[in-house]
């Protein structure tokens, strides 16, 4: 949403720039791609998959917000074991329909923790923030565009 | 005051048994710190006061300012070094900025502003320490503890009570409550003591005053962190 808060400048952008696989477009597959732009962490398996994909995609690879960059704070549970987490959600809750956790093999499998992306594969740069300001998100683009290095000058650095 | 010594290329006059951060604080020009507090005595355990001094490093808190010594500060070798020190402090703990009620406050998250941290680099350790909430009036996040020791010597050279210790040793090392139940609620602990009001993170915090402060009003929202430690030292007679 932060990205869409370019507003406007949207229509500059898009003379610009295609989008690939995004959850704008109705693309399913990641294809060659200049710039990939990431945002959350990674918290189960599907999530390793798609960002390796991106990684293998994309020249430029950008962690995009808090949750990407260290967990966000979705890491919160980090502290409490995974299936006391499930049985939490899916057998202790009162206003639930006690149908145990699901176990479908469609859904993927969590991980037993929620991890940075940089732990996973290699990023390039990050835009921090919770989320970053269409204002740093429009000044990467635009150095990335431009064949900068992106530099986040003062006033666009946040980690809240 | 006719003693100087030379901070990048600055003069600063000091006067014996000033510490280099001494003087230059008095001086309002800024050095990065987080241990370091005007009224307690310098610790020496966060190192972002690094200064190289005759081609050496050293921690600015501790050594004494000499006369016609050539100091070293705000250079890209050093400050890189000051920006690798706050990105293992901020994987150490659970930094989780965007609920934390310090963020806009804190000197961990604008010290890491000043030296332009992207991100934390390495690997984190999600530290698991229980919140002490055992207290009326105060709760204590460990996880976001910088083993600063600010509150363990306000405590115990301010107040006189010794509430903290830091116990344990290496990676282990953490702050405890001084109780022999551990907890807070069992010490003398208040809120017009020092080191309730010396945390330069956001491990103790006052209950039920959360959020407080609109974002834009914070203190670091307003001026940098180098702006701030530099306008509340020098003439004005010390830092609060």
């Amino acid at each position: 949403m932060s990205f869409l808060d370019i507003d406007e400048r949207l229509f500059t952008l898009i003379e610009h720039v295609t989008f690939d696989r995004s959850p704008f477009t109705d693309k399913k597959e990641v294809g060659e791609c200049d710039i990939g732009l990431i945002e959350g962490g990674v918290c189960n398996a599907e999530n390793v998959q798609i960002l390796r994909e991106f990684r293998q995609h994309c020249k430029i690879l950008v962690a995009l917000g808090a949750c990407a960059i260290n967990g966000g704070l979705p890491a919160q549970r980090n502290s409490i074991p995974l299936s006391s987490l499930l049985q939490a959600v899916y057998y202790s809750s009162p206003r639930l329909p006690h149908g145990g956790i699901p176990d479908d093999a469609e859904l993927p499998l969590l991980l037993d923790k929620v991890h940075p992306i940089h732990e996973v594969v290699k990023v390039d740069y990050f835009i921090p923030g919770c989320p970053p300001s269409a204002d740093a998100i429009w000044s990467v683009l635009r150095d990335l565009l431009a064949g900068r290095a992106p530099v986040l000058g003062h006033g666009m650095l946040h980690y809240d | 005051m006719s003693k100087t010594f030379t901070l990048d290329d600055k003069r600063i006059p000091f006067e014996d048994g000033q510490t280099i951060l001494q003087a230059a604080l008095a001086a309002s020009v800024y050095i990065p710190h987080l241990c370091y507090h005007p009224d307690l005595e310098p610790h020496g355990s966060c190192k972002l006061c690094t200064v190289k001094v005759g081609g050496r490093q050293t921690a600015a808190c501790t050594l004494r300012a000499a006369e016609g010594m050539a100091v070293e500060s705000d250079t890209g070798e050093i400050n890189a070094q000051r920006l690798a020190l706050v990105q293992m402090l901020f994987v150490e703990g659970n930094h989780f900025c965007p609920s934390c009620e310090q963020s806009g406050d804190c000197r961990l998250q604008a010290t890491a502003y000043q030296l332009g941290m992207l991100s934390p680099h390495f690997d984190h350790f999600f530290p698991n320490r229980p919140v002490d909430a055992s207290h009326p009036d105060f709760l204590l996040d460990f996880n976001r503890c910088i083993l600063c020791s600010l509150c363990v010597r306000a405590s115990r050279e301010v107040d006189g009570k010794n509430v903290f210790a830091l116990a344990g040793r290496g990676l282990k090392t953490h702050l405890i409550v001084n109780a022999p139940s551990g907890k807070l609620g069992d010490t003398d602990f208040g809120g017009a003591d020092k080191a309730a009001h010396v945390c330069p993170v956001g491990v103790i915090l006052p209950k039920r005053r959360g959020f407080a402060v609109p974002i834009g009003e914070r203190t670091f929202d307003k001026s940098s962190i180098a702006d701030y430690v530099a306008s509340r030292h020098g003439k004005r007679g010390g830092e609060k």
